[in-house]
């Protein structure tokens, strides 16, 4: 194996892939009889994932946020050389490995207590899911991009199905077979973009080859179709809110966090970059289709009755501002989806894993059953509001950089894009306000409320360092800004500078038919 | 440095302080903690207003921490403390250190006071952070800080229901304000390629006359922008269509309307416009919405407090009314009246809710006036306090003497300068005052007959229970009263009098705009407004504080009243609206006819009569009216019927969309037509006929979806 990066002496991405997959062999093994196994069981996926933070974080330290290109790059031959083992970051993708490694540990001690069923075979699914999930983002050749993309329906498939509530199977289904149309295209895709290129290698693709518009808008097509499902953008969403309500509460996790994420980062990986000008030509549809969703299931989140539907439903409204920031192609507008994506993967991940500290109380997800909690529970009550004002956007929390970077770049390309987007700021109140009050305000509505428990302290551990990251982004949010700040302006510098050229060529072709034209007269 | 760290701070301090250790520590070291620090913060205020306003020191500028970088998109934390900053922290950090105190009494029963506490300096420092910002994005920070704090605070006792449904309201209301702020801060960063005052500021000028498209319409970039920014105004500041919160925030504990929905935050949005003057000062436009809508406001609320039975709502509405005359004031130009307005407006209405807090507070929660009556005798100081403040607000005082209470100087001045300010909106918003003025006197002494006078109309058992507040409630009463008696007299001169170039400094741009006596426009016959006078001193006020330009302010004010042998003209002169610039208003505004500063006392004089003639001689009388329920009285007492239309119009249309929206769009549509659809069809080929039968509908509705999603493409593409 070639290690190309000089950043640290051992191949850093490749343990961080494998890590998550040793601990699951472990988890597997983990000895003693019933109970005292599960509790093996667990401890061993919380070393295994912990380690794995902890590596991540290093790699963290290490990067160079100066660098634009890929750092810690490890390169092998695979299958007779067609296909390379390549892995790398940028400033793109870092923080997605970092949100992935972070969140494993958190979902598995949440895990903790209220699974009990399956519960090796559980924690398995989690830790291949970890290592699927970074290889997504590591990945720096196509066949391996597509392999980690759609490995990861695998586990998440296993985890709604099995682990899920009452309508698991309708569920997953729903939700493989909504992904699997998008993937399909995007296979046929990888393959022409293999056929005209002869290579598979991202970087290469990225800096040396360029598709002519014609092949360009038929590939952008088949990476939307992908990307799209998995965002989820309007109209492919009506998966996300049914997954949410029937995966368990570390399942919703995964999946809003980082599952999520992946449709966005491969907008910025793949059809920006290597397809500028059809991402230019499709923008506006995209602005449309955010947009819509942004208004749309702002409205739809508004009626829920169901809390975890209703976040879920906010979550496409807020996917909405990334792709509308995205596509804007500025500075500000995917400096914003990429904070809003690591935000949301935050905000939304602790409002899912608020939900499960109430429905392992009551088992029960329906609004109308609860009422009045802050009476009982006020430190739970507390926390909630925290998320919730994050998740409305509250400057000051992480949730507004994003939100308003985005609007910032909407703006540029759009008064009436920024204007639509802009009224998700109201809804947004509307909606989380609406849920907080039904859930937690008023007197006790019901009296199996009257002796509902506080937060456990395994919940305290869980919750209160994402209260602290989400203040911590919200008020000095540069630590992140400045890793992907280099990585953004490079990626706008050469998608502007493919435009214009289209443009001029464009131009030129144009005004040959012309002379042509004035030379048959 | 150290000095205004800590006015910023210490609030911040206190809230972490009682919000994160406040069970564990009890009520008590939390209401010593919080009152503590923001009554440090309030006496390093008056420092630092002193200082800056009547000293030599310099304006402030530091950067504390970074906050967003992208691009040339840059913000940092910072803190900016220049005369309008310093008017401001005196306001905030004086009140709520007064609140702080008079809710350690008035809330001893609650057993939630470490929260509470917690929360109003939680308030506190959100709204330093608003006006110690140095750029656009931290003022919005602040800004919504205080609207989330606001949040908290009126829904405070959140068991019930109404509380817990006017502070979601109160939110949502000022979102839909901060929808255009956010939007303004977008426009201002498109035409400046910057957030921060200074640069922007500078920079106005040159771009006073280019035009952007927005939403479609071509526009004067100026104006659009600060259009969007008035919308946030609107929104914090309750002013007409945006104002539906405020009455509703007063099911906030007492000290908090008294702090957030009287004296502070509703305030921000005065001061957003005064604050972002050198803008304004080129959107002649936009000034003129500004008019329009303060003055609509000053009329429409004072109508609405005419018959409101609870004694807080009228004083909402009077708050509301207020903040119209601000707004009008800054309108025509007459920023620093405005700002003057505030700042005595702060102490009288303060004092005003506080006193009505101590009459609850007496009355055993009682806020219906039609069940008080006769209190004067049970409380005689809260009374003597009230009539202070009811003195101040209806702006009793002798013209020509300089003798009167606050209100006198600051809303006749308002009243004048929109005299001054000549015809078209000016004009339109001296008449509103004009009966607004009228109104006002009469609900406040209606408030005060019906609280105090006739004979009571509370059962015998609140009444003979009915008490005086105690001493630590009434001590911030005194300072307040202190404050509505001699705010006025004392600051007049500083404020909006000859000082007023020196104490405001580049802070305000009350040296610049065309002088009085000037032909309109001579300056510049090509541009409307403002002349190139105008531009040349904001020029100058970009840069925050060398002193010489201060000193320079200070000539010009001279010049100013150098040419007060043309002061009687002013009347006839004033013919051409906005766009004259401060300093001519300002001058000219001591130079309106004599009927002009007689007239609001007068008709104060008719509104008291109406209300003594009503509500003390005849007190059958407004029953009997109210059991009648006139068209008229109907309309007023209904608020204008603004709840049940915004009702119709946006609430129930929003939920009946979203219903639709699910169960046709995502359930019918979207499914039945993808997923569904398709499985249905795998697993039932031989009913395929049927069911696509059933089914053409959904595919219709599929189609059209399409065709929405088209259309706003099509948008996308073309609007610009």
């Amino acid at each position: 194996m070639d290690l190309v990066s000089p950043l640290a002496p051992w191949p850093v991405l490749s343990f961080l892939l494998f890590v998550p997959l040793i601990g699951a062999a472990f988890v597997m093994l983990a000895g003693g009889n019933g109970v005292s196994s599960a509790n093996n069981a667990r401890y061993i996926a919380l070393w295994a994932s912990g380690a794995n933070f902890q590596l991540s974080v290093l790699m963290l330290a290490l990067f160079d946020p100066s660098d634009a290109g890929f750092q810690f790059q490890e390169k092998a031959e695979w299958m007779g050389g067609a296909i390379t083992y390549h892995l790398g970051v940028d400033g793109i993708s870092v923080l997605f490995v970092i949100l992935s490694t972070f969140l494993t540990p958190v979902c598995i001690l949440a895990s903790w207590n209220s699974v009990q069923k399956r519960v090796k075979e559980y924690l398995v699914a989690f830790l291949v899911m970890e290592t699927v999930m970074i290889g997504v983002f590591v990945s720096l050749d196509l066949v391996l991009f597509y392999v980690f993309f759609e490995a990861g329906l695998i586990p998440m498939f296993l985890i709604i199905g099995i682990w899920g509530g009452k309508r698991r199977i309708y569920a997953a289904f729903k939700f493989f077979l909504y992904t699997l149309l998008g993937s399909l295209l995007m296979l046929i895709a990888l393959l022409a973009m293999y056929v005209h290129a002869g290579t598979t290698n991202i970087p290469a693709l990225l800096e040396i080859h360029d598709f002519p518009p014609g092949m360009q808008t038929w590939l952008w097509l088949a990476f939307f179709a992908s990307f799209a499902v998995k965002m989820p953008m309007w109209p492919v969403h009506t998966w996300l809110p049914d997954a949410h309500v029937e995966a368990p509460t570390a399942g919703s996790v995964l999946l809003a966090a980082v599952l999520l994420k992946m449709g966005g980062y491969g907008f910025l990986r793949f059809s920006l970059p290597m397809f500028p000008v059809a991402s230019e030509m499709f923008a506006p549809l995209v602005f449309a289709l955010s947009v819509i969703a942004i208004v749309y299931t702002s409205l739809v989140a508004l009626v829920q009755e169901d809390i975890k539907k209703l976040i879920a439903y906010s979550s496409v409204a807020h996917m909405g501002f990334v792709t509308m920031g995205i596509f804007t192609a500025t500075q500000q507008g995917i400096d914003g989806a990429l904070f809003q994506m690591l935000s949301h993967g935050i905000v939304s991940g602790a409002l899912f894993l608020c939900v499960g500290v109430l429905y392992d109380r009551l088992h029960t997800r329906d609004i109308a059953a609860y009422g009045g909690i802050a009476n009982t529970m006020p430190l739970f009550a507390t926390v909630f509001m925290i998320f919730t004002l994050a998740n409305v956007g509250l400057p000051g929390t992480s949730g507004f950089v994003g939100e308003f970077l985005t609007l910032m770049g909407a703006f540029q390309v759009s008064t009436w894009l920024a204007a639509i987007a802009a009224t998700g700021v109201i809804l947004s109140a509307c909606y989380a306000l609406w849920l907080y009050r039904r859930v937690s305000l008023g007197e006790i509505a019901h009296n199996s409320l009257k002796t509902l428990k506080d937060m456990t302290y395994t919940e305290r551990a869980v919750l209160v360092p994402l209260v602290v990251i989400t203040f911590w982004l919200g008020l000095y949010p540069k630590p992140a800004l400045d890793i992907f700040g280099p990585s953004v302006t490079a990626l706008v510098g050469s998608y502007t500078a493919d435009v214009e050229q289209a443009r001029a060529a464009g131009r030129a072709t144009h005004l040959a038919e012309r002379g042509g034209e004035g030379g048959h007269d | 440095m150290l000095l205004y760290d800590a006015i910023v701070f210490l609030p911040l301090m206190g809230f972490l302080i009682a919000g994160l250790f406040g069970r564990a520590l009890g009520p008590r070291p939390c209401e010593i903690i919080t009152t503590g620090a923001v009554c440090i913060a309030a006496f390093l205020s008056v420092i630092v207003f002193v200082q800056i306003g009547f000293g030599d020191a310099a304006p402030v500028k530091h950067t504390i921490l970074s906050w967003i970088h992208s691009g040339s998109f840059e913000v940092d934390w910072a803190i900016r403390v220049d005369t309008l900053t310093a008017v401001m922290l005196v306001v905030v950090n004086g009140v709520s250190a007064l609140v702080h105190l008079y809710s350690i009494g008035y809330m001893h029963e609650d057993p939630d006071r470490p929260r509470f506490f917690a929360y109003l300096s939680l308030f506190t420092f959100a709204m330093l952070a608003l006006v110690t910002a140095d750029n656009f994005v931290q003022m919005f920070f602040g800004w919504e800080g205080v609207g989330v704090a606001s949040y908290l605070l009126i829904g405070f006792w959140f068991k019930k229901p109404s509380a817990n449904a006017a502070a979601i309201k109160a939110f949502v209301v000022n979102r839909v304000g901060d929808f255009g702020f956010i939007l303004g801060i977008a426009a201002i960063f498109i035409l400046f390629d910057s957030v921060d005052f200074d640069t922007v500021f500078a920079a106005a000028p040159e771009k006073a006359d280019l035009v952007i498209t927005f939403l479609g319409i071509e526009a004067h970039a100026l104006t659009v922008a600060c259009l969007l920014l008035f919308m946030g105004a609107m929104g914090k500041s309750a002013q007409l269509f945006l104002h539906t919160w405020l009455p509703d925030a007063m099911e906030g504990p007492t000290p908090v309307s008294a702090l957030i929905h009287a004296a502070t935050m509703v305030t921000a949005g005065v001061f957003l416009v005064c604050r972002c003057a050198p803008l304004f000062e080129l959107a002649p436009g936009a000034l003129e919405v500004v008019t329009v809508v303060g003055a609509t406001t000053a009329f429409f609320a004072a109508t609405v407090g005419l018959f409101q039975n609870d004694i807080k709502r009228v004083i909402a509405y009077s708050t509301c009314s207020q903040l119209g005359y601000m707004f009008f004031a800054a309108g025509v130009s007459a920023y620093p009246v405005a700002m003057f307005h505030l700042f005595t407006h702060a102490f009288f209405k303060a004092l005003l809710f506080l006193g009505a807090g101590a009459v609850i507070h007496g009355m055993h929660h009682e806020q219906d006036m039609r069940n008080m009556g006769g209190l004067r005798k049970k409380l005689p100081v809260t009374w003597a306090m009230m009539l202070i403040g009811t003195l101040a607000l209806t702006g009793v005082g002798i013209p020509g003497t300089g003798l009167g209470f606050a209100g006198f100087f600051s809303k006749d001045a308002a009243i004048e300068a929109a005299f001054a300010a000549g015809d078209g909106v000016a004009r339109y918003a001296f008449w509103m005052a004009v009966i607004a003025a009228v109104l006002t006197s009469f609900y406040s002494w209606r408030l005060i007959f019906m609280t105090f006078h006739g004979k009571t109309r509370a059962d015998e058992h609140t009444y003979s229970h009915a008490h005086d507040a105690p001493p630590v409630m009434q001590v911030p009463l005194f300072t307040l009263a202190i404050g509505a008696v001699l705010a006025g007299l004392v600051f007049v001169g500083a404020f909006i009098g000859k000082d007023a170039p020196a104490f405001w400094g580049n802070a305000l741009p009350v040296a610049t705009g065309e002088k009085l006596g000037e032909e309109p426009g001579a300056a510049d016959p090509s541009a409307p407004a403002p002349s190139a006078a105008a531009r040349e001193g904001e020029v100058a006020l970009g840069g925050l504080g060398p002193a010489e330009t201060a000193e320079g302010g200070a000539a010009h004010g001279e010049d100013a009243h150098a040419t007060d042998s043309h002061g009687a003209d002013a009347h006839g002169a004033a013919g051409h609206g906005e766009g004259r610039g401060t300093a001519y208003i300002l001058e000219a505004m001591h130079h309106v006819p004599l009927w002009v500063k007689w007239a609001p006392l007068v008709v104060s004089l008719l509104g008291f009569l109406v209300a003594a003639y009503y509500y003390l001689a005849n007190p059958q009388l407004p029953a009997r009216m109210a059991e009648r329920k006139g068209p008229l009285y109907s309309f007023l007492y209904n608020k204008w019927y603004f709840d049940e239309l915004y009702e119709v119009i946006f609430v129930r249309p929003a939920f009946f969309l979203g219903r639709l929206l699910w169960k046709g769009g995502d359930g019918r549509v979207i499914d039945g037509v993808g997923p569904d659809g398709v499985a249905a069809r795998v697993l039932d080929v031989t009913r395929a006929v049927v069911r696509l039968q059933s089914g053409y509908l959904y595919h219709y509705a599929f189609a059209m979806l399409i065709g929405v999603a088209a259309l706003v493409t099509w948008f996308m593409v073309r609007g610009g």
